[in-house]
């Protein structure tokens, strides 16, 4: 054992260095060209930067489009689930709630419409993307509220809808907060 | 067909396109063969002088094993007070506290044993600096622990009769720079240009489109989440872990920390093949490590993407499926993948949270790390599987009525005395272990913990028992994953996890490795028309079956009152 000893602890240094420190810093400098600088890529509003492309904002007003519930009120200082297993009478009770009050926001939508996505939620609390079909459902809404006509907003989340990958593997998704601002910026 | 599930075959076939040529790149380096990174050398031999090692001094299987464990336990020191004294070290830009004890004790030995169970958070429980230099620094040791003592019992197939194995620091090293390191970068960057953050900035602060005041967490995460898949660890840089929208930012950033936790893991077997120069044994191998993921993976599929009843119950739509705790951009059939790929191979990364899954996709989770075989993490996944070979070769040389033999060498008491007690203990550390916890749960419901037992569980009934089961087999089984729903920062948890895991990972790599180092020094004995072919479909069936049939008898009863018993109160 004691012949182990030194040169264990000798490995262990360097390799501390090179793994814990230097393999770090090469990253980081790697990242000064990628998207972001690798401080996360930012979206700009009005010359201001009003969030992360990657990190949900809560989003409660009827004018914009609502992301999915989040365990941790998309607080990105933290991340997390519910937890909630799939009978957890609880669990099933916030469903509820959240369909509830979907309905009344949306009186148009019939409540076998709902994508369960939008009552359920996210694994990190952070999601920015919903599918097509959970954005469609809340156009009929954000129109309503906007005065702007269903159409117009349609060709918008046409335009924000990200196809899967090499249009084959994975599945669509709609940025939540870049379709939003782009309806900020509509005239 | 389903774009989701194509992803799902694409991603699996992109990892076996990779292997094939990543195992004949580590049988060369393990050889000492020529390859492109030889202009690594000049690096590795200023690494052996300043630690004054002599990399060509043969050493014997126990020499091996000594120098293993000799260097974990100064990783163990190191961390354990890194993470205890964290608030006093630099790199602390969001100023988080210190470690208590017990969790620090947890945090040091799980990451020490390649687990990474993680009972605190990562945007709060860590600085930057014990991420850094003390968990990712031992995300890759721990994982070239695994892959070291592996590539020991390589040597000991190999040749006819043999004491020495090469040497550990020689073995150990290489595995991290001619591996780990050039793959990780690989990795690293193209999770940058996905959006992963990899710069030392703190949280920022930023006001949202509709007014609201947020922080959002960053820092230095990318090079991180590389070794955490390479290495089959598993922990996040942040709490989300891989469901983390900086942490895994697109459907690319999934293929490729799938492809990266696996391809190791899957090449190790084809390397086994090549190295030993018995490709139809490994062959056979891999043919049933495929099926038996297979068998575990279409269930959970079929759970996921079916949704959940209780909601369908309610009278909403679940177009793509069960959408609790997952996100838009991989859905329910990739998280479904991920959840099996993660559980067999002992990563615990997980990319949508287990707690909220389907019974049948629970009941998947946990028969795959109580397998602990199927691929297998780092390294140890063969070795677990080795061990099942031997029982099966013993059990077969009794049905036939003829002396054991395995690679040339006659499997005796000794031996098989070995294997049978590491098949045994995984059942006692998983089953005593929630015993005990069921037991404190019901006892002593108010002991007076940072967690009281009566607060533990995050869901009543079955799911409640299911979690404390996961705690622990996810434990054992080096996995990391976890119920997260568990409220498992406490002493209790934290001290009775922490030696689950020292006798989960260290008798599991000691057995192995001494039966093959044992066997290699025994008397060669040719192979005959009498000799039991171990390379052959019908002993990997066998071995298949031994394997199902030790662990059914092992887990069932604790399975029924678990997942099973909520599948048929859910499904009703």
């Amino acid at each position: 054992m004691k012949k182990y000893l030194l040169p264990s602890i000798k490995l262990t240094i360097v390799l501390v260095v090179l793994l814990g420190g230097i393999y770090p810093l090469l990253l980081a400098g790697i990242a000064k060209m990628a998207p972001g600088k690798g401080d996360g890529v930012t979206v700009m509003h009005n010359g201001k930067v009003v969030g992360y492309e990657q990190i949900a904002q809560k989003f409660t007003e009827d004018k914009y489009f609502w992301s999915r519930p989040s365990a941790v009120d998309y607080n990105a200082a933290g991340s997390g689930g519910s937890n909630k297993a799939p009978g957890n009478e609880d669990y099933l009770k916030i469903v509820q709630e959240r369909i509830d009050t979907f309905l009344v926001h949306n009186p148009e939508v019939k409540k076998s419409e709902i994508p369960a996505e939008l009552v359920t939620a996210s694994a990190s609390g952070l999601d920015p993307h919903l599918s097509p079909a959970a954005v469609y459902i809340q156009v009929a809404r954000v129109a309503k509220a906007r005065a702007i006509s269903p159409e117009k907003i349609k060709q918008l989340v046409a335009a924000n809808t990200k196809q899967p990958l090499l249009g084959m593997l994975g599945t669509p998704t709609v940025n939540v907060l870049k379709l939003n601002v782009a309806l900020d910026e509509l005239k | 067909m389903n774009t989701e599930i194509l992803g799902v075959i694409a991603t699996y076939g992109l990892t076996l396109l990779l292997a094939w040529p990543l195992a004949r790149y580590i049988v060369k380096v393990f050889k000492g063969d020529k390859v492109w990174s030889d202009f690594l050398l000049p690096i590795e031999k200023l690494f052996y002088k300043i630690s004054g090692i002599n990399p060509k001094e043969e050493m014997d299987w126990k020499q091996h094993m000594k120098a293993l464990l000799t260097i974990n336990l100064v990783w163990f020191v190191y961390a354990f007070f890194a993470l205890f004294f964290q608030d006093k070290l630099p790199l602390n830009p969001d100023g988080n506290p210190g470690q208590s004890p017990d969790l620090a004790f947890n945090t040091a030995i799980s990451f020490l044993v390649n687990c990474n169970l993680q009972h605190y958070s990562g945007e709060t429980g860590v600085t930057y600096f014990t991420q850094l230099f003390v968990l990712a620094f031992l995300q890759f040791v721990s994982a070239a622990t695994g892959i070291a003592a592996l590539v020991v019992v390589f040597k000991a197939f190999k040749d006819k009769t043999v004491t020495n194995l090469g040497n550990f620091w020689e073995i150990f090293l290489k595995t991290i720079t001619r591996i780990l390191l050039p793959l990780s970068i690989v990795i690293a960057v193209i999770l940058i240009f996905n959006g992963s953050p990899a710069s030392f900035a703190g949280k920022d602060t930023i006001v949202t489109l509709q007014g609201d005041t947020v922080n959002v967490s960053r820092g230095p995460a990318a090079g991180f989440i590389a070794i955490k898949h390479l290495g089959t660890n598993g922990g996040g840089w942040f709490g989300a872990n891989s469901a983390h929208p900086f942490e895994n930012p697109s459907y690319v950033g999934f293929i490729t920390e799938m492809v990266a936790q696996v391809v190791i893991p899957i090449a190790m077997v084809f390397a086994l093949g090549m190295f030993i120069q018995r490709r139809k044994f490994a062959n056979v191998i891999f043919a049933i490590m495929t099926i038996g993921m297979i068998c575990l993976l279409i269930p959970t599929m079929q759970a996921e993407m079916a949704g959940n009843p209780a909601l369908s119950h309610m009278g909403i739509q679940q177009l793509t499926g069960s959408m609790e705790g997952k996100e838009v951009r991989f859905g329910p059939a990739a998280t479904g993948y991920w959840s099996t790929v993660t559980t067999i191979i002992s990563t615990g990364s997980i990319c949508g949270f287990h707690d909220s899954m389907m019974p049948m996709t629970g009941l998947m989770q946990l028969l795959g790390m109580m397998l602990n075989c199927l691929y297998g993490g780092c390294g140890v996944g063969i070795l677990n599987y080795y061990i099942y070979i031997i029982i099966a070769v013993f059990i077969s040389g009794l049905m036939v009525g003829r002396t054991p033999e395995f690679m040339g060498h006659k499997l005796e008491a000794r031996e098989v005395k070995i294997a049978a007690l590491i098949t045994l203990l995984s059942p006692f550390l998983i089953l005593a272990g929630t015993a005990l916890a069921a037991y404190v749960l019901v006892h002593h419901p108010d002991a007076d913990w940072a967690v009281k037992p009566g607060a533990w569980l995050n869901n009543p009934g079955y799911h409640g028992f299911s979690e404390m089961l996961y705690e622990v087999t996810s434990a054992n089984a080096n996995n990391g994953s976890g119920f997260e729903g568990l409220g498992d920062n406490n002493v209790f948890w934290n001290v009775s996890t922490g030696f689950i895991l020292i006798l989960g990972r260290y008798l599991p790599i000691l057995g192995p490795v001494a039966i093959a180092g044992l066997m290699a020094k025994k008397k060669y004995v040719p192979e005959s028309a009498g000799t039991l072919r171990t390379d052959s479909v019908t002993f990997g069936v066998m071995t298949f079956a031994v394997i199902v049939i030790l662990n059914a008898l092992s887990y069932f009863p604790a399975l029924a009152l678990g997942p099973i018993a909520e599948y048929f109160s859910l499904y009703k």
